[in-house]
C-alpha cells in the first residue's frame, strides 16, 4: 500500500468529509493550530535565546528550559493533532505539495537538532549552566538551528496555504 | 467604512500589495512569528500567576522578562496588521471576524497594561497569598482565553465567505 492510497484511503473516512464538507471544522483546527504553533514558537525561543545568550541570562540554563520545554511539548501534541486533522482531510493533495513536504522536512531536522543536542552537546551542560563559564559553541549552534528550523517550518506551513489549490487565499 | 475600504483599496501601496503575490504570504509569515513572541510571553506571564511556571522567579522578574517581549511583538503585529489591511481593506474592515479581533485586542493590551501599572505599584498584590487570589488566577486564564480568541477571529477572517449570510 502506497503512501498516495493510504491518503486516498484516509481522506474517505468519515471523520475527514466532516471537516472537508463542514463550513467551521477546517477553520477552528487551522485557529487550534496557529495557538498551538505560537506556543511551540514562542516558548522554544525562550530557551533558544537563553543558549544564545540574549535573553534570560542571569538564569540557569536548567531551570529556563524546566519552565518552558514541557510547554514546548504540549503545544507541539497539539499541533501534531490539528495538523492531522486537516492533513486527512485532503491527503492526496497535501503530499503533492512541495511547501507540505519541506515542512515535514524541517520538522525532522528540528527533531534531529533536538536529539544532538540532548544526546551530545548537553552531556557537559554542568560546566556551562549558570551563566558564568561562557555557552560552548555547539550549544549557541542548537539554539540558532532550533530557532531557524522552527521560523522554517512557520513559512513553508503559511505557504502551504497558498500553493494547495494554485490560487491565493 | 466601506467607501474608506473603497478608497484604500485604490491607493499604490494597496496596489503593490495585491499585485505581488508573495507579499501577503510574507506579511502573515511575519504577523504569525510575532504572534508567537508575544502568545509565548503571555502565556510565561499567566502560568506564573497560575503557579504553573516558572516558580523560583518572582512576578516582578517575570514580568521584566517577558512584558518587553508583549510589546515590541505588538508593535510588530501592528505594522504587519496594518500592510495586510492595506492589502485587502474590504475583505478585512467589513469583516465582522476582524471586528472580533479588535474588541478582543483592546481587553487584551489594556489589561496587559493594567497588570504592568498594578505591578509596578504593588508588587505585594501580585506575589503574596490573600483572599484575591482566587480572583487573579481567574483573571489569568481569561486573559490567556482572551489572546486564543485574537488568533481565532483572526484565522477566521479568511473564511468570512463560510459563514456570510449577504
Amino acid at each position: 500500500m502506497d503512501i498516495t492510497s493510504i491518503a486516498q484511503w484516509a481522506s474517505e473516512l468519515p471523520i475527514s468529509q466532516f471537516i472537508q464538507t463542514s463550513s467551521w471544522a477546517f477553520p477552528t483546527i487551522e485557529a487550534i493550530h496557529v495557538i498551538a504553533i505560537a506556543m511551540v514558537f514562542g516558548v522554544i525561543a525562550i530557551v533558544d535565546l537563553r543558549l544564545l545568550g540574549i535573553a534570560s541570562g542571569s538564569r540557569r540554563i536548567t531551570e529556563v528550559a524546566r519552565d518552558c520545554l514541557h510547554w514546548t511539548w504540549i503545544g507541539f501534541a497539539l499541533a501534531v493533532i490539528t495538523g492531522s486533522l486537516m492533513f486527512i482531510s485532503n491527503g492526496t493533495v497535501y503530499i503533492t505539495n512541495n511547501f507540505f513536504l519541506w515542512k515535514m522536512g524541517l520538522l525532522a531536522l528540528a527533531g534531529i537538532n533536538m536529539v544532538i543536542f540532548e544526546m551530545i552537546t548537553a552531556r557537559t551542560i554542568a560546566n556551562w549552566d549558570d551563566g558564568t563559564a561562557s555557552v560552548p559553541f555547539a550549544a549557541k549552534l542548537a539554539g540558532l538551528l532550533s530557532l531557524a528550523f522552527w521560523f522554517g517550518v512557520i513559512i513553508t506551513g503559511r505557504w502551504i496555504g497558498f500553493t494547495l489549490y494554485q490560487i491565493p487565499f | 467604512m466601506q467607501a474608506f475600504a473603497e478608497s484604500l483599496s485604490v491607493t499604490p501601496l494597496s496596489f503593490f500589495i495585491q499585485q505581488e503575490l508573495w507579499v501577503i504570504p510574507w506579511l502573515q509569515i511575519v504577523h504569525i512569528v510575532a504572534l508567537a513572541l508575544v502568545f509565548g510571553s503571555v502565556f510565561m506571564i499567566d502560568a506564573r500567576i497560575l503557579g504553573l511556571t516558572g516558580r523560583s522567579q518572582t512576578m516582578t522578574q517575570t514580568a521584566r522578562r517577558f512584558i518587553p517581549w508583549v510589546w515590541i511583538g505588538t508593535v510588530v503585529l501592528a505594522i504587519s496588521g496594518s500592510l495586510l489591511i492595506i492589502g485587502e481593506p474590504v475583505r478585512s474592515l467589513l469583516n465582522p471576524f476582524f471586528w472580533i479581533k479588535m474588541t478582543l485586542l483592546a481587553i487584551a493590551l489594556i489589561s496587559t497594561a493594567a497588570f504592568q501599572t498594578s505591578l509596578n505599584r504593588n508588587p505585594a498584590f501580585w506575589e503574596e497569598d490573600h483572599a484575591w487570589r482566587g480572583y487573579i488566577r481567574i483573571l489569568a486564564v481569561v486573559a490567556l482565553l482572551v489572546w486564543c480568541g485574537i488568533i481565532v477571529a483572526g484565522r477566521f477572517i479568511a473564511y468570512i465567505e463560510n459563514f456570510a449570510v449577504y
